[in-house]
């Protein structure tokens, strides 16, 4: 017997977090991620969480902020111009070491844009997005079952390492309905083991959430501690999926929906005779350097070819990833359009 | 001998770094002695502003978190919510409450979110050197309206008590002033009734406090505090509003 | 065996229920199964889509550009994917609203009055399910029992009435 079940990759993610422990969530209103809303709305109260529509995606943010604080396991989600609002509340998240889980289900832009899926958002998740020195870790997922899995990790890593999390899917994985296999409801392992939390000072003294350092060269002490964790995180939390690397000529290189297109694309190129080979980041910070470096030391004659739902933005941390030592070429569309298999055959 | 006057155990024992004449340090006190007097200091966190105010937690000995400007109701929506046992108060002014944070004010007013809000009004931006606030009054001069606010270009003073009385949520509004001892006694009765209220489970209670800025008024501290008394109060009638 | 399936209409006459039906099925039947709708503003009376992919197994794209099998409603969307479906591919032709003088030559198109026939039914939101029936009869991909039993998990508690046209309606399609 069977004992998958079929869910969108939105209801997919709301139920995850409702099993990792959320204890809170707030979110606003916007397509494509409604239905994470909404199933938020149904089933953090049947649990005994919190559940608020918030007014805009900026308050929001200061209310996951708030019950961060607390101590507490909180989650927001949004898309593109919603996660734009919301950067100033993960930069006072990274500034006051709190973490949170954020899920940003991209759609086109710049601007308002349109629903379609896209992945143009990967410079923000990944270079920052809101102001100051900062890296959320980024999460790809490309099925519904990851896109699951995936929320389990993130809450774990930004409890981990007191930072936001991000997990970066697009519109298609939001809509999307797939099997999926639930696990069970998780323990928090860090519950009760953040002494930093606002919980009123009895018996210990005051606790204070910041990241205002107005004394001399208190801020840069601070920034020096967080880069220490980055680089830390940078060397434990590369995550990828890889498919026949030990043979291929050309390797793709692909996250999300867009790396399920890829894999048809290197099925049909081996088809074809082709020694085709998959990279796909899981972990798009910190971005899996190293396996390109490995790669790259045992075969002296490979290519790269890179494709996004972005006119090329991934494909800067591929170039640096390859510093110059093997092609990479790129195909993407962006604003709604989805590169095709064929498409990437012809590009090929 | 009896001891008649004390620091409040709420209040730490360190410099001030508010001008002369500045309504703050009477409000950060005020607090702490109401914080004292319900002996709920080790359930309080606090929820310090964007602002002049910003360090307040170098002076207060309990819990307190940042926000960003604007957002302090929301962080404190945040807190509360998944610690509704706790004591949980913002403290924020009139850029901060009324400007950056209007949407985030209506909003956690009309969700009748049980939290006390302290709302320091004096009708300019402190912190970032004396620029016109929602609050500035017309004609009044500020870096940003070197000529004086305008009605017809800026608008007049934004009335956060009169706007938000209309709200079916809000439990408590009152509009308090510093300008004597007599005006400092009743705005530590309003904030222990906006205090109690949380307590009591009663929801959203705000108290907005007229008070001194002598350093960017240009005037000095007994002049300010007549401006409160003679031309703020015009503006902004005192009494209970909900 | 990769089934790639296009269901498209007008938005309410069940397109997207009609995927999912059929993603149900195939999971329960133990296939590699992805639904990924259309949505947004071009839904309310507009021609609403989605794309179904079962597979013996898993599934790389989810995306389908030419479909092995389309099932079209309107006219809007048959004018839309007519010259997409594989050669050889089978389209499922709502006749009822659809007229077509030259359909492709390298296709098979069963056309079948879906929204006729449900209206003599009783419902004319059953078309979706005379269509399935169909589809069932052309290709043998489920077993009607396992569609059965889907309808009997999804359909709302205390509609045994809802069961039963839909039942009746793939027997019609199916019989067609």
């Amino acid at each position: 017997m069977n004992t998958k079940i079929l869910m969108t990759g939105n209801e997919a993610i709301g139920e995850a977090a409702v099993r990792a422990g959320c204890d809170f969530y707030a979110g606003y209103p916007i397509t494509p991620q409604n239905e994470l809303t909404a199933y938020m709305a149904k089933r953090m109260p049947q649990e005994g969480r919190i559940f608020i529509q918030a007014e805009s995606e900026l308050a929001a943010i200061s209310m996951l902020m708030g019950a961060s604080a607390s101590g507490k396991r909180v989650m927001t989600t949004s898309s593109s111009p919603g996660i734009s609002l919301k950067q100033e509340g993960i930069s006072y998240l990274a500034g006051a070491e709190l973490p949170a889980l954020i899920v940003n289900i991209m759609r086109g832009g710049p601007g308002l844009g349109n629903i379609a899926p896209s992945q143009s958002d990967y410079f923000q998740a990944t270079k920052g997005g809101g102001h100051g020195d900062y890296h959320c870790i980024v999460l790809a997922p490309s099925s519904v079952q990851e896109g699951y899995d995936l929320v389990f990790l993130g809450f774990e890593l930004a409890d981990k390492y007191r930072l936001p999390t991000i997990i970066l899917g697009d519109g298609m994985l939001g809509q999307m309905m797939e099997a999926l296999e639930l696990s069970a409801f998780s323990s928090q392992p860090s519950a009760g083991k953040k002494p930093w939390a606002l919980t009123g000072c009895k018996a210990r003294k005051p606790n204070i959430v910041k990241s205002f350092y107005m004394h001399e060269g208190g801020l840069e002490e601070f920034n020096k501690k967080l880069q220490k964790r980055y680089r830390q995180i940078e060397k434990q939390e590369q995550r990828f999926e890889n498919s026949h690397l030990d043979d291929s000529d050309i390797v793709l290189v692909a996250y999300g929906s867009m790396a399920r297109i890829a894999r048809s694309a290197v099925d049909a190129l081996r088809k074809k005779g082709k020694k085709a080979g998959l990279i796909r980041p899981v972990t798009l910070w910190p971005f899996p350097f190293d396996i390109f470096d490995n790669l790259l030391r045992k075969k002296k004659k490979i290519k790269f070819f890179v494709t996004e739902m972005s006119y090329g933005q991934m494909l800067e941390d591929v170039r640096l990833a390859v510093n110059g030592r093997a092609p990479v070429d790129f195909f993407g569309r962006s604003g709604g359009g989805i590169p095709t298999v064929e498409e990437i055959l012809e590009k090929i | 001998m009896k001891k008649i006057f004390a620091r409040p155990m709420s209040l730490r024992d360190i410099d001030t770094h508010y001008c002369a004449g500045c309504g703050h340090g009477i409000v950060h006190r005020l607090v702490c002695e109401i914080i004292d007097e319900l002996d709920i200091r080790e359930k309080t966190i606090a929820v310090c502003p964007v602002g002049c105010a910003v360090i307040a937690y170098d002076y207060w000995d309990f819990d307190c978190c940042e926000a960003a400007h604007g957002r302090a109701m929301a962080v404190a929506t945040g807190i509360k919510r998944v610690q509704p046992d706790k004591f949980v108060f913002t403290y924020q002014g009139d850029g901060d409450l009324a400007a950056i944070g209007t949407a985030e004010t209506v909003h956690t007013a009309n969700r009748g979110e049980n939290i006390s809000v302290v709302f320091i009004n004096n009708a300019v931006y402190g912190m970032t050197g004396g620029q016109m606030a929602p609050t500035t009054l017309v004609s009044q001069k500020t870096t940003t309206t070197p000529l004086g606010r305008n009605a017809a270009r800026e608008g007049h003073p934004l009335r956060v008590c009169e706007l938000l009385s209309g709200l079916a949520s809000v439990a408590y509004l009152e509009r308090t002033a510093l300008d004597s001892s007599g005006a400092v006694i009743k705005t530590k009765k309003a904030l222990k009734n906006a205090f109690l209220n949380q307590l009591q489970g009663k929801g959203f209670s705000l108290v907005e406090i007229l008070s001194p800025c002598p350093t960017c008024w240009g005037k000095s501290p007994e002049e300010s505090l007549r401006w409160v008394k003679e031309e703020m109060t015009k503006v902004f009638p005192l009494g209970r509003y909900k | 065996m990769r089934e790639e399936i296009i269901c498209a209409g007008f938005g309410g006459q069940g397109i997207m229920l009609l995927g999912k039906v059929i993603a149900q099925a195939a999971l329960k039947e133990d296939k590699y199964v992805t639904w990924i709708p259309s949505y947004g503003a071009a839904m309310r009376g507009g021609t609403a889509f989605c794309m179904v992919v079962v597979s013996d197994k898993e599934i790389a794209s989810p995306y389908v550009d030419t479909p092995d099998t389309l099932f079209v409603f309107n006219q809007p969307s048959w004018d839309k994917f007519k010259a997409k479906v594989k050669s050889k591919g089978l389209a499922l032709v709502n006749s009822t609203l659809v007229s077509e003088k030259n359909p492709p030559k390298n296709i098979k198109v069963a056309s079948v009055p879906f929204t006729e026939m449900a209206v003599s039914l009783g419902n004319v939101r059953v078309a979706n399910m005379v269509a399935l029936g169909k589809y069932l009869k052309e290709k043998d991909m489920f077993k009607p029992k396992t569609v059965f039993e889907v309808f009997s998990e999804i359909a709302p508690k205390g509609k045994k009435g809802l069961i039963e046209i839909n039942r009746k309606a793939i027997e019609e399609g199916f019989n067609r």
